[in-house]
């Protein structure tokens, strides 16, 4: 009883301090929020709180100022939003075909859908540079949805989740007379559903904080996404503190109170690929 | 006729897998074969491309510059893989002790810094790290009498910080990693162990570790590909892609430079494909010894 105690009581410690040493940044940015950008200038990040050198201006500068965050803001949402419908429908309906039919082809494409996860991204940054440009897709948000409409790791995911499904529905829906699309569409969709929610989340968190690839495509300040838009505040000129700092901690509010309502979709997003990889 | 032939059994898997048949062949395979071939040509957006052979690799075998963002690479890689699979192993074991108190509340915590981008992570290491006496780790360092470090422009300390960035970013997402493996070990065998006398430590390193193979390869794949493709957050850390004699030069960030700062498309689509080679053969090699292939075979 007493060493349980004792053993308790050390575990508790040990992770309190590393979980104190997880937030110090979040903590550091958080009162640097309230801080004048010469202080940064200055002294760096640093976890001095003092009152007196405090104030919401960056605060009022963020709501009333003129730059043009907003406008970034929603651009991410709104590319977020629509980058997560259309990718998470177009990967079921991939992910429907792989598990619910047997056809010629289908364990060498299979193949390459594992494939895609297995090569890196970046080297094909140039040669997708090349043909977005050919294409005259520049500038567009076309240019960074469609090469992830059909994600791999989305696929797999919701292939594994439609082994689940009992094949007896589908043979079900053909004995009612329903063709192949409308079992897929009102029989197999609506009992997908749960699975929505975690791929939801991490395809949602990896759009909002995309950066490379619409950092290389987009050159419009006006439909610059939220990374983007922060990184064109650190210049070699000269840094806009006031803006970047506040802007900063203010984007990371909706991606943790969304977080913090759905821990569960969050962490069965992220851990999808290694429960049975 | 055409919806007879569309709506028929035989055809409907092809119109479902349609759409990544596509995007696979526009933008993975077409893209994959022009970086091959660009990497013979020389290339500038705009102009012509002409072919002089394997002129770009030779180059590119002579360029210290490309080496030493090989080995900063490869260096980040490592040293990700020595702190980010151990340590997280550990801590998923410890947090999942029956005697953990508010075991969710640390997992949540321990994963918010996932939750922010690159950028804003960036930039709060960038600051974090800075040079003056003020700055967050330095104040903290002055508490023991050390000297104000600029951090960021030397290797070895420009190397910590980046480091810092990623154990920050990535010690919570592998715990979590860790925690749906651990779920997979029944609780039999650890009672049994016991009951024959085993410590903590013989079961954590008899039963724990060989039971989380599946997902420390998991863990060791991603990181692999993570570390060797690593670009953004240098380019967050030194505000750019020009870090002091290229301390912070990633193989990325060096492809980058060549195909888009210098508009140098061919030399830079020979760097990609030198990373793709890297990356293929490590992770095979990676594959093969721990077996993952002899398994499928069964």
């Amino acid at each position: 009883m007493k060493t349980g105690t004792i053993r308790k009581i050390i575990l508790f410690a040990f992770f309190s301090v590393l979980c104190l040493l997880i937030l110090v940044p979040f903590y550091a940015v958080t009162i640097a929020s309230f801080k004048p950008g010469e202080d940064l200038i200055r002294y760096g990040l640093n976890l001095r709180f003092n009152l007196s050198a405090m104030s919401f201006d960056n605060f009022v500068f963020l709501f009333t100022g003129e730059h043009a965050y907003f406008t970034w803001f929603f651009n991410s949402l709104l590319l977020t939003v629509v980058q997560v419908v259309v990718t998470l429908l177009v990967s079921a309906t991939v992910a429907y075909g792989f598990s619910a039919y047997e056809f010629r082809g289908k364990t060498l494409l299979f193949i390459c859908v594992l494939l895609i996860m297995m090569v890196p991204f970046e080297i094909l940054l140039l040669p997708l540079y090349t043909l977005t440009f050919n294409m005259g897709l520049m500038n567009s948000y076309s240019a960074i949805i469609l090469p992830g409409v059909a994600s791999a790791a989305t696929i797999f995911f919701f292939r594994q989740y439609l082994r689940g499904i009992p094949k007896e529905m589908i043979a079900a829906g053909r004995v009612d007379g329903a063709n192949e699309y409308a079992i897929y569409v009102r029989l197999i969709l609506p009992v997908m559903k749960p699975s929505f929610a975690a791929m939801a989340i991490l395809n949602g968190m990896n759009s909002w904080n995309n950066f490379l690839w619409p950092f290389m495509v987009l050159s419009n300040e006006n439909k610059y996404t939220l990374p983007i838009g922060l990184k064109t505040l650190l210049t070699p000129y000269g840094n806009n503190y006031d803006l970047l700092i506040v802007g900063s901690f203010f984007s990371i509010l909706p991606i943790l109170a969304l977080f913090l309502g759905f821990q569960k979709y969050f962490i069965d997003g992220m851990t999808a690929g290694a429960v049975k990889g | 006729m055409i919806k007879n032939f569309l709506y028929s059994q035989k055809v409907a898997p092809y119109v479902f897998v349609l759409p990544f048949v596509l995007v696979f062949i526009i933008f993975w395979i077409y893209p994959l074969l022009s970086s091959f071939g660009m990497s013979f040509q020389k290339v500038t957006l705009g102009q012509e491309a002409h072919f002089i052979g394997a002129d770009n690799y030779t180059k590119l075998m002579g360029d210290t510059i490309f080496f030493k963002a090989v080995r900063n690479s490869a260096v980040y890689m490592l040293l990700t893989l020595v702190i980010l699979i151990p340590f997280p192993m550990l801590f998923a074991v410890l947090i999942n002790n029956k005697a953990m108190w508010a075991r969710e509340f640390f997992k949540s915590a321990f994963f918010f810094p996932a939750l922010t981008s690159v950028v804003v992570a960036g930039t709060i290491f960038r600051l974090m790290f800075g040079e003056m006496e003020g700055s967050l780790i330095n104040s903290i360092l002055g508490v023991f009498g050390v000297e104000p470090v600029k951090f960021l422009k030397g290797q070895t300390t420009g190397f910590i910080a980046l480091v810092a960035l990623a154990t920050w970013r990535w010690m919570g997402v592998n715990m979590l990693y860790f925690l749906s493996g651990l779920k997979n070990i029944p609780d039999d065998y650890y009672e049994a162990a016991s009951i024959d006398g085993a410590s903590a430590f013989q079961r954590f390193t008899r039963i724990t570790v060989p039971l989380l193979k599946p997902t420390t390869i998991y863990v060791l794949t991603i990181s692999i590909y993570a570390g060797l493709a690593m670009f953004i957050e240098s380019m967050m850390l030194w505000n750019g892609n020009n870090s002091p004699k290229n301390i912070g030069l990633t193989i990325v960030g060096y492809l980058y430079r060549q195909g888009i700062e210098k508009n140098n498309l061919g030399y830079a689509a020979a760097v990609g494909i030198v990373l793709l080679l890297i990356t293929m053969v490590i992770n095979l090699t990676q594959l093969a010894f721990s077996g993952m292939f002899k398994k499928e075979e069964d």
